[in-house]
């Protein structure tokens, strides 16, 4: 079962990504993907607002299609809100099964699929503003590359 | 009666989170009620003027803007995602 958890607190991805190894002994493969704040163009500060009546059951759907497609033993997907500095954990994604190439798939289906269907929107304060993250093309590209139609 | 809630830079423009109100006749799906919602105010107008940009879910599932809205259900506005 993939957990998921929305949290304004830190996120603390080394007890994370033990708890899907604790007390196990089939799991032959962890793969982990931890998205960072960058100070790009002097970036002070992200924001992660989202929509906390969806959030949870949007990462849950996510969560429910990659169980679908890839044998995992465990894995867990959490998402920080609220204000965040240059060098804080944005997202932790952390999928473990029996052998690599399900977890590295899975992992990498797990964040295309969070950065264009669950509700979340950055906002980057500098220094004499703030703006909205405009949403890339790119993501969108990803997301479909895993599309069964 | 309907509930709307903005997010991001919809619910900036418009200069509130949400509101309740009547659905109104006539307005049978998500496009229609953008239409409508576009009339109520300059700052509606500016909010939603680029269609292009918005996206809408519908008791919380992603809808296009085809998709039908009833009395009762609660309906999100707010531009394309951007966590992770």
């Amino acid at each position: 079962m993939i957990a998921v958890r929305v949290q304004p607190e830190p996120i603390d991805a080394a007890a994370a990504t033990a708890a899907l190894i604790t007390d196990r002994d089939d799991v032959g493969a962890v793969v982990t993907f931890t998205g960072l704040v960058r100070a790009d163009d002097g970036l002070v500060a992200l924001t992660l607002e989202h929509y906390p009546a969806m959030t949870t059951r949007a990462l849950a759907a996510i969560a429910a299609e990659a169980e679908a497609r890839w044998p995992l033993t465990g894995g867990v997907v959490v998402h920080r809100v609220g204000r965040m500095l240059p060098g804080e954990t944005i997202v932790l994604v952390a999928v473990a099964s029996a052998h690599r190439a399900a977890a590295f798939e899975a992992c990498a289906f797990l964040m295309d699929w969070l950065k264009t269907k669950a509700p979340f929107w950055k906002a980057e304060e500098r220094v004499g503003g703030t703006t909205w993250v405009a949403a890339r093309a790119d993501d969108d590209i990803a997301a479909a590359r895993w599309s069964t139609t | 009666m309907i509930e709307l809630v903005y997010f991001a830079w919809v619910r900036e423009r418009i200069g509130v989170d949400g509101e309740v109100l009547p659905l109104p006749p006539g307005v049978v799906t998500v496009g229609d009620l953008l239409d409508w919602l576009s009339t109520r105010s300059p700052r509606h107008a500016a909010a939603l003027a680029d269609r292009a940009a918005i996206r809408v879910a519908v008791d919380q599932t992603f809808v296009g803007f085809d998709a039908a809205v009833a009395d009762g259900v609660e309906v999100a506005i707010f531009p394309p995602v951007t966590g992770g």
